[in-house]
């Protein structure tokens, strides 16, 4: 099983790759798009600035091509962290669209008490599941780093929502494309779990 | 429900891994690449490596190194030790570490961590901060370096490097390091209480109870330690170790 895990050229894609590779996929770091197109399913990973990423992606010529792989050829799509955010219609973080695979937008934590709640959220929290898809028996405690959530996300995509302060959507999924706001590769078993479910998905 | 991170710090020596007792006093504690092994074993949310000779010596942390615990390493890590360039960062990054711990290199000059920052993501800067009591009871940022510090403010300064735009700081208390009896509560409510970026506790845990006083009674967002990772009983044998299941659930709260 080929893996292309999509290289916006930021931060360490290190922890995804050995996830993939340790559940038998074969990943490939990769901006190029024949690559892409010749995987049988995609990572969009979570690293970097919402802006910068859009522009990036936009630079390599990867939007038209993710397009037509995802939505045309629907081959199953895995976006983490910043990777669902990219998803979404738009995003304060640099203000700027994003792939719109979904309705809703990206904003940034608005917390209630600054101190109390740090931005970014960071460290392990636990999914309320509103559909259960991606429910296990396994511990319910995900890695998460981000300051912006998604918001007005269509109902019937949410999958999962976390708590810190107040309750944001922490998964979602239409189709062949799903969407973590946690790093499942990061997550120990019980993330490898949700890649591993990723992988064993098949082609709609 | 959330839970902090909780984060072994291992120092490292030449080759191998110490322990310090107040940044005094190193005991050799092991192979690192073994330790990293035990801590994969025991699901250890991330690690921290801190090359503690490696500014003294103006060099960096040794790239060789971190490849082979990015090589083992399951879970995420953030590595120090005389980063003092964008170039450093960009080498240790290349070479498998999630994050850099910056010490010295923020002392000198601030503007490094916002460049820094800039470049990478907040995300990947760590600002480490060495804090201890002078004669009077006041805390002081300490600088390892020889670097005079014009204004050693401890909240004065962790504001700086938020503004900067680090994603984290460790607060690191050099009279309770190695100590075991408990964090410094007081130094760690004065500066979580400070900023908005997460603060990393560190200096003086030696048991889950430590932990648990930290999370009621101050902001910190995660858990760090060396010797109780280390350390096993009263007569401090050295043993690889980390919380396991239910010890972490105990750190939960809302």
């Amino acid at each position: 099983m080929k893996v292309a895990i999509i290289d916006y050229g930021m931060g360490n894609l290190r922890s995804v790759l050995k996830a993939v590779e340790s559940l038998g996929g074969i990943p490939f770091i990769t901006q190029k798009q024949r690559v892409i197109q010749e995987s049988d399913k995609i990572i969009l990973p979570g690293v970097g600035h919402f802006g910068k990423c859009m522009q990036n992606l936009k630079q390599m010529g990867l939007i038209e091509i993710l397009n037509k792989e995802v939505l045309e050829k629907r081959k199953p799509i895995m976006g983490i962290c910043l990777g669902m955010q990219l998803m979404m219609e738009h995003s304060e973080e640099g203000d700027v669209d994003g792939l719109s695979w979904f309705k809703g937008n990206v904003i940034r934590f608005h917390v209630s008490d600054k101190y109390k709640y740090k931005v970014p959220h960071m460290g392990w929290n636990s999914l309320n599941y509103i559909k259960n898809e991606i429910k296990h028996n396994i511990r319910n405690e995900y890695y998460f780093l981000h300051s912006y959530h998604v918001t007005n996300v269509n109902e019937k995509d949410i999958l999962t929502t976390t708590v810190y302060d107040y309750e944001f959507v922490s998964s979602i999924q239409k189709d062949n494309i799903i969407g973590f706001q946690f790093h499942p590769e990061k997550s120990h078993l019980q993330g490898l779990q949700l890649i591993s479910d990723f992988l064993n998905f098949a082609n709609v | 429900m959330f839970r902090p991170r909780v984060i072994p710090v291992l120092l490292l020596k030449g080759e191998g891994l110490v322990k310090t007792v107040k940044f005094k006093d190193e005991r050799y504690i092991g192979d690192p690449i073994n330790a990293v092994k035990i801590f994969n074993d025991l699901e250890a949310d991330e690690l921290v490596f801190l090359d503690i000779l490696a500014t003294k010596e103006k060099r960096l942390v040794s790239l060789d190194f971190v490849r082979e615990v990015g090589e083992e390493a399951k879970m995420p890590f953030a590595v120090g030790g005389g980063i003092r360039s964008i170039d450093d960062i960009k080498n240790v990054i290349n070479a498998g570490a999630e994050k850099v711990v910056i010490n010295s290199a923020a002392l000198v000059d601030v503007t490094f961590v916002k460049e820094a920052s800039n470049t990478f993501g907040s995300s990947t800067i760590t600002v480490c901060i060495d804090i201890s009591k002078n004669f009077f009871g006041k805390y002081i940022v300490k600088s390892y370096s020889g670097f005079q510090i014009k204004n050693n403010d401890p909240i004065y300064y962790a504001q700086q490097i938020e503004r900067a735009g680090a994603g984290e700081i460790i607060i690191q208390s050099i009279d309770n390091d190695g100590m075991m009896n408990g964090y410094d509560l007081n130094l760690l409510k004065q500066i979580s209480s400070s900023v908005t970026i997460p603060v990393v506790a560190l200096g003086g845990a030696g048991n889950i109870h430590h932990f648990r006083e930290a999370i009621k009674s101050t902001m910190v967002s995660a858990l760090a330690a060396g010797s109780m990772f280390v350390y096993h009983g009263p007569r401090k044998g050295i043993l690889v170790n980390y919380l396991n299941q239910e010890q972490k659930d105990i750190l939960r709260y809302e």
